[in-house]
């Protein structure tokens, strides 16, 4: 289960924010997660739940957002219907994956103290 | 309290990062492939299920062409030894990267093994033989120049359809053990062909048998090419 790492990689990225920005805790942090990007966000968040103890995150919450699979021509541009053949209606052109892939930290919400 | 966000009034700040989680992996894979690129090596990255092939695959390499290419393998293994040492029976200089409990290889794996490397002088192609697995390798970008994908005929033709992201990121896709054909008269290559175009841009299967040698010729010549499109021709 590589949620794990990845899961260990997130924490250890908050940690540091926490600690440059002085935070007492995180508060909470929100990912992107592509719907083609190899990641099952319910294993994410079990993952979360194990790995959180005993960090900065102890009662952080784990919010994802899921971004769908968009598939587009390379060489045109024109999007591409999931479901059949990856290849463009208008060219001919193979497709890409414009969105869908991502694996990626949005933003990390700290608890500070008053000054 | 800092000069970034203006936390400083007390309670929740947030702070935005926009990052990929991965980006240390790819930072590390950013420097295996310069490696790569400076040694003149093609490196591959070959997937697949637990027992689809992959190291058969390469013992049929070394047989088809450890005489003109010098090859040379890492071996992603969970626990043991045993594709090493069956690679190295085929005259393929080879070590184990062990995982451990980790289900893939990552960049960072494969950089420790390459600063000591088994082999010596100059080699052609480095197989990188990932743990059986369709789901987890996907994701970790060793620096390689092909991603190959081994799917056995025993495996179902539904196959890139469950684990497109393992599919849609594949260079191409190896059709193993196609002796066994005629013993499994409901296989049907064209419904593989078909399955992966809806998940793989530019679908290429290359059907072959690392048990009777037929097709590791166009294997062969699919390595070559890619050879010719990163050195030229030399
Ligand atoms: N008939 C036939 N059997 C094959 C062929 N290639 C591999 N096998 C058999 O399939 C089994 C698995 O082959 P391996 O090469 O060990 O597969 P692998 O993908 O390296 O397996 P792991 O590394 O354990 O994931 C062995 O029993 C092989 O003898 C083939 O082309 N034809
Ligand atoms: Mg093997
Ligand atoms: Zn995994
Ligand atoms: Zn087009
Ligand atoms: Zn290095």
């Amino acid at each position: 289960m590589h949620e794990y790492s990845i899961v260990q990689a997130l924490i250890r990225r908050a940690e540091e924010t926490a600690r440059a920005h002085a935070a007492r805790r995180v508060e909470g942090l929100r990912v992107r997660i592509g719907t083609l990007a190899g990641v099952e966000p319910v294993l994410l968040l079990a993952a979360f739940e194990v790995c959180r103890e005993g960090t900065l995150l102890g009662d952080a919450e784990l919010s994802i957002e899921s971004v769908e699979a968009q598939w587009a021509c390379r060489c045109c541009g024109c999007g591409i219907a999931a479901g059949g053949a990856l290849r463009c209606e208008a060219c001919g052109g193979p497709g890409q994956l414009v969105a869908g892939s991502e694996i990626e930290l949005d933003s990390i919400a700290l608890e500070v103290d008053d000054v | 309290m800092c000069d970034h966000c203006g936390c400083g009034d007390g309670g929740v700040v947030t702070v935005e990062v926009h990052e990929r989680i991965l980006a240390s992996n790819e930072r590390a894979a950013a420097h295996n492939r310069a490696h790569w690129l400076r040694e003149h090596v093609v490196a591959v990255n070959l997937m697949g299920s637990p027992g689809a092939g992959k190291t058969a695959l390469l013992e049929a390499t070394a047989r088809a062409a450890g005489g003109r290419l010098r090859l040379a393998a890492l071996a992603g293994d969970l626990a043991t030894d045993r594709d090493a040492e069956r690679l190295r029976a085929a005259d393929i200089p080879a070590v184990s990267i062990t995982t451990g409990s980790a289900c893939h290889l990552d960049a960072a794996l494969v950089h420790s093994a390459l600063h000591d490397p088994p082999w010596h002088g100059a080699i052609d192609l480095l197989f990188m033989e990932n743990v059986g697995n369709l789901v987890c390798p996907a994701v970790y970008d060793l620096g390689e120049a092909a991603r190959v994908v081994a799917l056995s005929v025993t495996e179902g033709e539904d196959k890139p359809l469950k684990y497109p992201v393992m599919f849609h990121k594949a260079d191409v896709v190896l059709l193993t053990k196609i002796d066994l054909l005629p013993l499994l008269p409901d296989i049907s290559i064209e419904r593989i062909r078909d399955a992966l175009a809806h998940v793989m841009p530019e679908p290429l299967l290359l059907p072959l048998s690392a048990r009777t040698g037929e097709g590791i010729s166009s294997w062969l010549d699919w390595l070559d090419e890619r050879r010719r499109r990163l050195f030229g021709d030399e």
